[in-house]
């Protein structure tokens, strides 16, 4: 496995590329940039008219700025303004779209913004720019109604077919109790099962041949393989796959919305269960977000406290990927094998946190709890016990010459392709870029420790499989090195807006008690701000994207989560192999549903 | 009555003892890949967990039992019947030791490649008449992949035939005394375990059932007891195919000390573990590949191996 360590990016490279880009589009669109908006994650956000969005995003896509493009369309997402006080500078706006791009070769993040009116929600699509904009304006169409003129297939995404009404929309109700009460009776499920029946003809699919008739296989939503509740409708020439439509919104909870509601704090364990194999690294992102926007410091013990548990769950969630990927192309055992590890780590994860899975043990300026007594040794005995198992399913699993035939040249895409369709992590290492967050622009206190990034050169489901099981290896020493070099100090920053606030000197001085009370009462006040923050998660890049707006809870949460690209890849990467390879591919991908549906 | 080949007792004795056997295998398997996968495999009911046989069959037998309005009544019905009666039937040539056994053929060998040929209805019948798309694709994959390994079985046979000039296994057997076969046989051998194994349709080749892509393939639609029947009739074949490489290749009841049917048995029961063990380590490779597989590499090599064969007795 070819690894190397080049030295990450520095912040100035990271914002000449974006500097040159936003210097380039005022000169050239100057008249029609609407506002430069400032926020407190530094990526610059420039507002277009919907008329010359278009023009934006294609310079932006197309053209060179300091030797790097903007690549990826990392998110598409919308913001509802209607009810939004602290947004003073920005353009007059009912809905704002929002790109959120990314420049790999110049490790640059850049945000724009379209500004919509109520009386006439839609702007052009951008399907033919980034393929990956089919799903994600899809689910802006679905959650606050707004159109994209020329988008191929404009359907609910997430929600059921017949849902009424916009869910992310301010007006949309939050809560069950809000609306009124659910039933289901015989004539609605006719209709609910009606709007779910796949017709080929809207997606554009022929139902034979000049010489065959072809079959539509229903794969899911309850299907061994899928791994939770997923649709896959496939068209069958035999055997072949021809095409396929996978159906994505069985496993939706509203985690954005619920974002809303909850205040910051205990929005906390919500994000434990978006992917549910990442545990506390899906804490991360969120509170490093916030405290971004609250202006808080951690201590660095807390920072090495953080990569600790999070490389312990990445390693987990490798683990149950390895396994499951083995099972699915019929190896039966490797999966009871690797949950003995994976028991192993949840055990430790349990006498740090006190819970297994989903522990929600990052708070807002800290962690949960100190680490108790003796926490290094069980750590201490799995680095000395995993190494040589992991070895022992290479010769199982990785060097099994069924496996390979099956796994090799299956489901291929090349470093352009997975721009293309916004595959990050994993799967986009596979293809021979050497690109990890942990790397690229370090958070946590990444930059101190040492580890390589492993990186595979065909793109194809080995190959996808072969970078996870390095960078179990990887994972491996940087626990160690946190176990060795565990700093001393506080597990909580003394800001007050840290939650919750520390006690000790509650007793001493009233404002401390104040501040005590109202961050337990109420929770923290967040000052008005946008942030966007990324992190390197199990399955690849997962963003939070915040708007506070001055209150006790998030304005708009948005989470941006690797699977949901990788999902929408599907049909692109299956097309002529077989159902069994379809199979493979999936188990490839590494997803979980919740981290798809949020 | 009388204890001979062919005698009611005889008879009886021998379906009983392969019906439980087979049954047991459940049980057996599952604590094997308990034993093998780092778990415990069934241990609750009764000592060690033997009677979780016993609970399986009480649930299956209780279970309703459904014939899905959109299928083939008639055929879908007839479906798990073939296979257990084919299976049967193939036992009623197997010499287990002298004097036991249910006929003594001579051509016990065309006739248990016959029945395995039959088998192989019971598969594409359940799958079609089920009207399911994933029993469809299962009982196609089962059609490919039972008629072309069959092709292999038989000719991978030949050899032993050849050696022992005789169609009869038990004249067969008798022919081992000296020798097993497995010494000049050993390429028939293996060609035939593989062919086995694919036709027993069992991990590694159990692609038209193969739970990760098609769900449950031809059985999909099945349930209750005749789910039951095909999944004991997946532990006959399991049954008959080590039963058979024990009186092909491994000289049947022949061993020292021990009385011969002692032997069969030890011998059969390695068998039926190797294969257990086959399925706990390896995975399952792609329906086309597995036909490459037989049509390119197989069938050459065992059409060689039978050549050889001939060509070293006639010389």
């Amino acid at each position: 496995m070819p690894t190397s360590t080049n030295t990450a990016f520095t912040k100035q490279n990271r914002q000449s590329a974006a500097h040159v880009a936003v210097d380039y589009l005022q000169s050239v669109l100057g008249d029609r940039l609407l506002c430069k908006q400032q926020t407190v994650d530094s990526i610059p956000t420039l507002w277009f008219s919907r008329e010359s969005i278009i023009q934006a995003l294609t310079i932006l896509r197309n053209e060179s700025f300091a030797g790097a493009r903007f690549e990826m369309l990392l998110d598409l997402t919308a913001i509802d303004e209607r009810a939004r006080i602290n947004r003073q500078e920005q353009p007059e706006s009912d809905f704002t779209v929002v790109y959120h791009l990314m420049s790999f070769s110049g490790n640059a993040d850049l945000r724009l913004k379209v500004p919509l009116h109520d009386s006439d929600l839609r702007t052009p699509t951008t399907c033919d720019l980034w393929p990956n904009a089919n799903w994600y304006e899809r689910e802006v169409w679905d959650m606050f109604g707004i159109r994209f003129d020329g988008h191929p297939n404009l359907y609910r995404l997430v929600l059921p077919p017949t849902w009424k009404g916009h869910a992310l929309r301010k007006e949309h109700p939050a809560r069950a109790t809000e609306m009124e009460p659910f039933a289901l009776n015989d004539e609605q499920t006719d209709v609910e099962q009606e709007a779910l029946k796949f017709k080929p003809e809207e997606w554009g699919m022929k139902r034979a041949s000049d010489d065959s008739e072809f079959m539509f296989l229903n794969l899911g939503p309850n299907h061994p393989s899928v791994h939770g509740a997923f649709r896959i409708a496939v068209q069958l020439d035999g055997e072949i796959l021809v095409d396929a439509v996978p159906d994505i919104g069985y496993h939706h909870r509203g985690a954005e919305k619920m974002g809303e509601r909850q205040s910051w704090h205990t929005f906390i364990p919500y994000t434990d269960r978006i992917d549910y194999l990442g545990g506390v690294m899906n804490n991360l992102p969120y509170v490093m977000a916030v405290e971004k926007m609250a202006g808080i410091e951690v201590p660095e013990r807390v920072k090495v406290i953080r990569v600790m548990l999070s490389e312990m769950f990445r390693i987990c969630s490798h683990l149950l990927f390895y396994g499951t990927f083995a099972q699915d192309v019929g190896q039966l055992s490797p999966i009871f094998y690797m949950f003995v590890e994976r028991e192993r780590i949840f055990n430790i994860i349990e006498s740090i946190c006190g819970a297994r899975m989903h522990p929600g043990w990052f708070r807002i300026g800290g962690v949960a709890q100190d680490l108790p007594k003796g926490w290094d040794t069980r750590i201490r005995e799995l680095l000395e016990f995993m190494p040589p198992r992991l070895d022992e399913y290479d010769s199982m699993v990785m060097n099994n010459g069924i496996l390979k035939r099956r796994t090799q040249g299956v489901g291929a895409y090349t470093t352009q392709e997975a721009f293309d369709w916004g595959v990050t992590g994993a799967g986009l290492r596979a293809t021979g870029l050497e690109w990890d967050m942990r790397k690229q622009r370090p958070y946590s206190g990444y930059e101190n420790f040492e580890f390589d990034v492993p990186i595979a050169a065909n793109g194809d489901c080995y190959d996808r499989c072969a970078v996870r099981v390095e960078e179990m290896r990887q994972s491996l020493r940087i626990i160690k090195q946190c176990v060795d070099n565990m700093p001393s100090g506080d597990y909580k920053s003394s800001h007050p807006l840290t939650t919750p606030p520390r006690k000790e000197n509650t007793m001493q001085d009233i404002e401390t008690l104040i501040n005590h009370f109202l961050n337990v009462s109420w929770g923290p006040v967040i000052p008005p701000n946008e942030v966007s923050m990324s992190i390197e998660a199990t399955k690849g890049i997962n963003s939070y994207y915040l708007i506070s707006d001055g209150s006790t809870t998030s304005y708009r949460t948005r989470i941006r989560t690797p699977s949901f690209a990788h999902l929408q890849m599907i049909p692109a990467i299956s097309r002529g192999f077989m159902v069994s390879d379809l199979i493979a591919i999936i188990a490839s991908i590494d997803f979980v549903m919740a981290d798809v549906d949020r | 009555m009388n204890w001979e080949v062919g005698s009611g007792l005889n008879i009886a004795s021998v379906l009983i003892v392969v019906i439980v056997i087979a049954a047991m295998l459940i049980w057996v398997e599952r604590r094997l890949l308990g034993f093998w996968q780092d778990r415990l495999g069934p241990n609750r009911v009764g000592p060690f967990g033997l009677l979780q046989v016993v609970a399986d069959m009480i649930k299956i037998f209780t279970k309703e039992d459904w014939v899905p309005p959109f299928s083939d009544r008639f055929s879908f019905v007839l479906a798990p019947g073939i296979i257990m009666i084919v299976i049967l039937m193939s036992f009623s040539v197997i010499p287990f030791a002298p004097g036991v056994g249910v006929i003594n053929s001579n051509i016990a060998v065309l006739f248990v490649l016959a029945m395995a040929s039959l088998g192989a209805y019971s598969v594409m019948l359940g799958g079609l008449s089920s009207n399911n798309k994933y029993a469809l694709l299962g009982s196609l994959r089962a059609a490919a992949q039972m008629v072309s390994y069959e092709v292999f079985m038989g000719i991978s046979l030949l050899g032993v035939v050849a050696l022992a000039g005789s169609f009869n296994l038990r004249e067969i057997v008798v022919a081992q005394e000296n020798g097993w076969f497995i010494v000049p046989q050993f390429v028939g051998f293996v060609i035939f375990l593989i062919a086995g194994v694919a036709e027993s349709h069992r991990l590694p080749f159990d692609i038209p059932e193969a739970e990760q892509e098609i769900c449950a393939g031809y059985h999909t639609e099945y349930s209750g007891m005749k789910f039951g029947m095909f999944f004991v009739g997946e532990y006959l074949g399991l049954v008959l195919i080590s039963s058979l490489i024990t009186v092909l290749f491994f000289g049947g009841w022949h061993g020292p000390l021990l009385p011969p049917i002692v032997w069969f048995v030890i011998k059969a029961a390695i068998f039926i573990a190797f294969f257990i063990l086959l399925r706990a380590a390896i995975p399952r490779p792609r329906y086309d590949q597995l036909m490459t597989y037989g049509w390119l590499f197989l069938l050459p090599l065992s059409l060689l191996n039978l050549l050889i064969t001939g060509a070293l007795i006639l010389l």
